[in-house]
């Protein structure tokens, strides 16, 4: 494999590690919004700030990775996606901010009508800023941009763009719901465990049949995605993505629940590997292969170096960092803050 | 070099929008970095004075501290993914033509603000449970962390002002990409080591002022003391250095960025004996009202010597540097900056006399007052530096590379302006609540630290020392640990 190759691969996992972690983030937003009244979704909130506190900010960061290695690996691909897909990107990125902001000031806050317009703001962009990903992802995938493609709704607004959003969306929910769940068994609230455990259900049955409209759709509106899926390795990770579909069902449907996290990660990772791999050779099908679209040599090789250096140091870091969420070891400070109504240390 | 001066002329309605926007989100975000990049050293070496000596006092600061850390961190993440996006959005042509030359300074930074994530989550989660040198050994490298985040953009950012690394073929790409050289382009170290110091004294005057407020209102016990004087004394210690590396940037400026220079001293002629203006201002014949003059003394500053030549605006066509208007807010922002600096110096030598003279702190409150205008006025210095190399570099995005106006996007100018208009809005809330978030948790503070003065007491958690069993508040886990 070339160096544009590997750095190629390097993208796709890293798009799918965000699509996982910044995913279940989105996912407790959607759960967010869903909650109902301050008082009936009181506690599915308590449990969504809670859980996710600890590894908020690091499932941000896998974006700006994301983003750099477009820009460093592969600049004209960068360029064209950002020229072309102008507004559905704004969208986004506004959406993130006022996602972060919404759920950073949300706990320290303490008056209802506060905390309502913060939760508000917090829920309604994390349905917002996957769909606009989503949209524009599925833009890439069709072919409908190249290099020097002005800025157009044509691009982003089209059968597979709206179908990739709308799984997006989805997506994030199930990660979220199937997270929450496990998360309520450590935080021990069999009440919140049922809760999720029925949305996940119900989620991943949507998911599944999204997935398979979505599949539908491409045939006609992106040939070269659905050659590649249902053709060598393409066709053998929608296998694994369909398997994993099957396992983390039959996992939630056991009423414990222990490895539905692995398996539901599984699953997404699988399906987003699935259509970077069915786009090979191509950035974009049709308009831009990796290789057109490849850096200067030289960057690529440093980058790879860097990635692999950095790879050494975070992977570790970030099992960790996980390893001690799950265990319980990271928990905010005070006890009283708890007590005093629910939220702990400002912006913990 | 002809169709450049043709691109000039009909300069695209979108420049105006796309810098706006990159000007506000960048002068909203910097605010955010010396805390980013300063603080958690500042805590640390709170954290490690109080382990070491068994002060409860110094724990309690630090880890105050870190949840000031926390916040920060949170919206200086939002903020950072604005910018990663507005590359792309706002300079497509820039990312198109030169992101593979300098994009890996961006790598390292991606990858070293991915640990500080992991780290500060660690350091700030693990107070309670994790064992307490295990914790601070957790937090020990998060400086490192952020030292490393500022060279990848440092690096990126040196290499506009002086780009290097790279040849350009027949068509004007560039190729024969060496990114060793990319990275440490002229500019990279004077601008670094200035930044980074920049950062250290921001945070510690920053914190420190607001100490002084709190000595200043009568609050003079030991927690006030203690949070005055670590940050105080790094910021200290810090502010001699920064002058010296500040007259190396100027000087390198010159050096290597003569057009630079010229602007920030509104140079018009190249010449020998070139005054030195203290703010003043630039006309478009080159000539300079108001501001007071020193004969010989910008001569003497770039070379040693009166007779040093400095070049001057007009060495190069009007179109290849800034305009009148911008150097002269160059020139101010330059003089602004420069001026705090040597405040801030004076502000330092009264402090070490006293310490020297009688080992205490100064008792005048106009030092607790000039200590706490110190914070802001740093932060002043800090957008006055900013603008300064950047407007200064105008009107290239890549110096004698690429013109800002080849750079912007084609996305149409209203959906621009609109953008600006919804990030203002949302900025301006989101800062807002920054600054109603911590206000907020240093009252609940206070109040917590009055009550158990009162109770003489240490009952409340806050004033508990972070690690170990709780006193009687504490209830206890769902694992039934204290």
């Amino acid at each position: 494999m070339t160096a544009a190759g590997v750095v190629a691969a390097v993208l796709l996992l890293a798009v799918a590690a965000y699509t996982c972690a910044g995913g279940t983030d989105y996912g407790a937003g959607f759960w967010d919004l869903t909650a109902g009244g301050a008082e009936r979704g009181k506690r599915p909130r308590w449990l969504i700030d809670h859980a996710m506190a600890p590894v908020w900010e690091v499932n941000n960061v896998w974006l700006i990775f994301v983003l750099v290695i477009m820009w460093t690996g592969f600049p004209e691909f960068f360029q064209t996606v950002f020229s072309s897909m102008w507004l559905p990107l704004a969208l986004a990125v506004i959406g993130i901010v006022l996602r972060g902001a919404g759920f950073a000031l949300r706990k320290p806050t303490r008056r209802i009508a506060g905390r309502r317009v913060y939760g508000a703001v917090f829920a309604i962009a994390s349905l917002l800023t996957p769909f606009f990903l989503g949209a524009a992802a599925g833009g890439i995938a069709s072919g409908r941009v190249g290099p020097g493609t002005e800025p157009t709704a044509h691009a982003w607004f089209n059968p597979t763009s709206v179908f990739f959003g709308l799984l997006a969306v989805v997506g994030t929910a199930l990660l979220g719901a199937v997270f929450l769940a496990a998360d309520a068994v450590r935080y021990e609230a069999p009440d919140l465990h049922a809760y999720f455990r029925r949305r996940a259900l119900a989620t991943l049955a949507a998911f599944a049949v999204l997935g398979a409209v979505t599949l539908v759709v491409a045939h006609a509106d992106a040939p070269h995605l659905w050659h590649g899926l249902t053709h060598g390795a393409g066709l053998a990770l929608l296998v694994l993505a369909v398997l994993a579909t099957l396992v983390t069902a039959w996992l939630l449907l056991r009423t414990s629940g222990a490895w539905s996290r692995p398996a539901a990660v599984v699953l997404m990772a699988s399906a987003v590997i699935a259509w970077g791999v069915a786009q090979r050779p191509y950035l974009i099908p049709g308009r831009l292969t990796v290789a057109e679209a490849a850096g200067a040599p030289s960057t690529l090789h440093w980058l790879l170096i860097v990635t692999v250096v950095a790879a050494v140091l975070v992977f570790p870091a970030v099992a960790f960092l996980y390893r001690l969420d799950t265990r319980g070891t990271l928990e905010p400070l005070t006890d009283a803050d708890l007590r005093r109504g629910g939220d702990p240390e400002p912006g913990a | 070099m002809h169709t450049t001066l043709h691109l000039l002329a009909e300069a695209p309605p979108q420049m105006l929008p796309a810098r706006s926007l990159m000007a506000f989100t960048l002068a909203s975000h910097i605010i955010l970095v010396p805390m980013g990049v300063a603080l958690p050293l500042i805590t640390l070496i709170m954290h490690g004075y109080g382990l070491r000596r068994g002060d409860a006092t110094a724990l309690l600061l630090a880890r105050r501290w870190s949840a000031v850390m926390a916040v920060q961190f949170a919206i200086g993440v939002v903020t950072g993914t604005v910018l990663s996006f507005e590359f792309g959005l706002l300079w497509p042509g820039l990312m198109g033509r030169w992101g593979d030359v300098f994009g890996i300074g961006f790598g390292v930074e991606a990858w070293a603000f991915f640990l500080e994530a992991v780290l500060i989550a660690i350091y700030l989660y693990g107070w309670r449970r994790l064992p307490a040198r295990t914790h601070f050994l957790l937090g020990l490298p998060l400086p490192a962390t952020a030292l490393l985040g500022a060279f990848g953009i440092l690096a990126a950012n040196s290499w506009m002002n002086t780009p290097r690394g790279f040849s350009l073929d027949s068509e004007g790409n560039p190729v024969d990409v060496d990114v060793w050289k990319a990275i440490f382009t002229p500019m990279f170290g004077p601008q670094y080591w200035h930044f980074v110091v920049a950062m250290l004294l921001t945070a510690g005057y920053v914190v420190a002022g607001v100490y002084a407020v709190g000595w200043l209102r009568g609050r003079r016990d030991r927690y006030h003391r203690l949070g005055f004087t670590v940050p105080f004394t790094v910021a200290a210690v810090f502010t001699p250095v920064q002058f010296m590396l500040g007259d190396a940037i100027a000087r390198a400026v010159f050096q290597k960025q003569p057009v630079k220079f010229a602007a920030m001293e509104i140079v018009w002629n190249t010449d020998t004996h070139v005054p030195e203006y203290l703010f003043g201002r630039l006309h478009p014949d080159g000539t300079v009202t108001g501001g007071i003059k020193i004969p010989q003394l910008d001569s003497i500053l770039a070379g040693f010597r009166p007779d040093t030549e400095v070049h001057g605006l007009t060495s190069v066509p009007a179109e290849n540097r800034p305009t009148v208007a911008q150097a002269t807010l160059i020139h101010w922002t330059f003089d602004i900056m420069v001026g705090i600096g040597s405040v801030l110096v004076l502000l330092v030598v009264w402090y070490a006399f006293v310490w020297w003279r009688r080992r205490r702190l100064p008792a005048s409150p106009w030092f607790y007052r000039s200590a706490a205008c110190a914070g802001v006025a740093s932060v002043i210095a800090v957008e006055c530096g900013w603008i300064t190399t950047e407007v200064g570099r105008q009107p290239w995005i890549v110096y004698e590379n690429m013109r800002v106006a080849e750079a912007v996007t084609g996305a149409r100018a209203g959906s621009l302006w609109t953008m600006f208009a919804v990030v203002v809005v949302v900025y301006v809330l989101i800062f807002g609540s920054f600054l109603a978030v911590l206000l907020k948790m240093r009252t609940r503070w206070r109040l917590d630290d009055e009550r158990s003065r009162e109770a003489d007491t240490m009952t409340t958690p806050e004033t508990d020392t972070p690690y170990g069993p709780r006193s009687a508040v504490a209830a206890p886990t769902e694992d039934g640990r204290p």
